[in-house]
């Protein structure tokens, strides 16, 4: 069902085939994508339909819940992400994440960057690691002459530029963002969409949205997901993914058409 | 056609909608709300009453013999006067210690063990239903378990055993708190950390450990306030003593033993004394809560 123009490049994360279950509801079936390296790729698509489920799938995050299976495969430089010899551990040092509600630590801005080097022991200059890191999410002219102070004492859409500074902080290889502006106005929004822009330039960024405008300004990549009601659920998939411009301009299936131009259905 | 969609305030319903936002002192709810007001108060007034009271007594009772020879001196023999309770005052200090040093690393570490390890288990929920059967035991028959167990094993009575009796009683109180409060510790906190690639291990004990903390000590204060009261569990275990201790291994005097010991006695210096206990036994736990207070503040 995925068009000719996929992405040719060599991907970073792919999944096959993937089924993933919580208990014996099959959440989301056949997943197959490749996603290239220092792109934004953007998941779009109904409530339900599982964006969060397979975002949350390519850095174990997951296997925190007890009921969580996956079938088929889940691969980061075509290795196996599920094969019994990975550390979940280690891969979410790889593979970063950012939440939808940003969620400082009640520590104060600095520790809050300095939190994820310090688990691994790091060995560089940390006071230069946290300025890099805070410039690189944007924040640091804001927050400089602040750094003991709460992380929480920030506005919400600082607190989610401080998100990501600790996730940039790991020196991570992939971030992962679940409606990462949700909670924040437009200028904050666009900040971080400007962001991304830089970001990519180093990292390889996974973005999942409910705003249209986002992903078509901000992303590379798209897949819209729907969900149908099955006998094991209502289960979600990949409808289409394709180049941004493609899924917005000229999509090849009648539901992405109908959701990206808003009529649903 | 009107010129404007919107009615004026002259108009008459809403006027009928303005009149009911005014107050009305005689309607039937804000007659009830004023009724229940004073209830509240009331009642808030009756629960107070008691602690005034008790504090009332004892500083009456026991406040004239504030000073110093109470904790440099040892309890008088009958008939004398002066004296004080120095070795009952450590020995307080050593039996609950004791109790503490036990009971406070075990309750928090098993806390930890059934709310993020093995939280949603039938483990979990059997080691929590046993820890509320534990709290609901009388302490005088924790006081016997901890004779047979300790005294009768060792030969002896001893502070130890004292120690292992307050623990026994503290431990229910500190897993119940410490377990409510690390279920307090919002999940975005540990998702947050697992995100950055720590271990269970690390996020418990950065992020989800810290963030509980206050609820945390407050339990503890609670626990360790209801060990330096408890005397019937001590009777048995820590006895009395009328010197100085020697060590952890012999009987020993405490607090709250020597004002049941005292207090009965028709002895007016030796009441005053056990008045007097009670006065710094109250004391003490103010001051530790007050204390942990502030730690927690600080931070
Ligand atoms: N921990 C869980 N246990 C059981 N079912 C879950 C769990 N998390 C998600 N689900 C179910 O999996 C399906 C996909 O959920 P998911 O959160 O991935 O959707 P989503 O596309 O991210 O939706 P939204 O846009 O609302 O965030 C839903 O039916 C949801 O109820
Ligand atoms: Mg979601």
């Amino acid at each position: 069902m995925v068009s000719s123009s996929r992405p040719q490049i060599q991907p970073i994360l792919s999944s096959k085939d993937a089924n993933i279950y919580y208990g014996n509801f099959l959440a989301v079936r056949d997943v197959t994508i490749d996603i290239p390296k220092n792109s934004i790729t953007a998941f779009i698509g109904p409530s339900g339909c599982g964006k969060s489920t397979v975002l949350r799938c390519f850095n174990r995050l997951n296997d925190l819940i007890k009921t969580f299976k996956m079938r088929g495969s889940m691969n980061y430089h075509g290795q196996d992400l599920y094969s019994p010899e990975i550390d979940p551990v280690a891969v979410r040092r790889q593979i970063g994440m950012v939440f939808q509600k940003p969620n400082p630590f009640p520590k104060s801005i600095y520790d809050n960057i300095a939190f994820g080097p310090r688990l691994v022991k790091y060995k560089g200059n940390m006071d230069e690691l946290v300025e890099r890191s805070l410039r690189g999410s944007a924040l640091w002219d804001e927050v400089k002459d602040k750094l003991k102070e709460s992380g929480l004492a920030l506005s919400g859409g600082q607190q989610q530029r401080l998100c990501i500074a600790r996730a940039i902080a790991m020196q991570p290889d992939v971030i992962l963002m679940d409606e990462p502006c949700s909670a924040l106005d437009p200028i904050s929004t666009l900040k971080i969409e400007d962001l991304f822009q830089e970001l990519k330039e180093k990292y390889t960024i996974v973005i999942v949205t409910h705003n249209m405008q986002q992903a078509s300004r901000a992303s590379d990549y798209t897949a819209f997901f729907n969900v149908e009601q099955t006998d094991r659920g209502r289960t979600g998939h990949i409808v289409e993914y394709d180049r941004t411009e493609v899924i917005f301009q000229n999509p090849q299936q009648q539901a992405t058409q109908s959701y990206v131009s808003g009529r649903f259905g | 056609m009107n010129s404007t969609p919107f009615s004026t305030p002259e108009d008459s319903s809403s006027q009928g909608l303005i009149n009911r936002l005014k107050r009305q002192p005689s309607s039937p709810r804000t007659l009830f709300n004023s009724v229940m007001t004073i209830i509240v108060f009331v009642c808030a007034a009756i629960a107070i009453v008691p602690l005034v009271a008790v504090l009332w007594y004892v500083l009456e009772k026991g406040g004239s013999r504030l000073s110093l020879d109470l904790f440099t001196q040892l309890p008088p023999p009958p008939n004398t006067v002066g004296g004080g309770f120095g070795n009952a005052f450590i020995g307080t200090l050593m039996t609950v210690g004791i109790g503490s040093a036990i009971a406070i690393p075990c309750g928090i570490l098993a806390a930890i063990f059934l709310s993020e390890f093995a939280a949603g288990t039938r483990l979990a929920s059997w080691i929590g239903f046993l820890t509320n059967v534990l709290s609901g035991v009388p302490s005088i028959v924790v006081g016997v378990f901890a004779y047979s167990l300790v005294v009768l094993t060792t030969g002896s009575f001893s502070a130890i055993a004292g120690g292992f009796a307050l623990a026994v009683l503290m431990l229910p109180i500190i897993v119940r708190t410490a377990t409510e409060s690390l279920a307090l510790v919002p999940q975005e906190a540990r998702q947050a950390a697992v995100g950055l690639g720590a271990t269970r291990f690390q996020t418990v004990a950065r992020v989800v450990l810290p963030a509980a903390l206050p609820p945390i000590l407050t339990g503890v204060m609670l626990a360790v306030a209801r060990a330096s009261g408890e005397t019937a569990p001590l009777i048995f275990t820590a006895l009395f003593n009328n010197f100085w201790p020697k060590g952890v291994s012999e009987p020993i005097a405490t607090l709250s033993v020597l004002v049941f010991n005292f207090a009965t006695t028709p002895y007016k210096n030796q009441q005053e004394l056990a008045a007097a206990g009670s006065l710094i036994l109250v004391l003490m736990v103010t001051i530790a809560s007050i204390g942990s207070r502030l730690i927690v503040k600080r931070k």
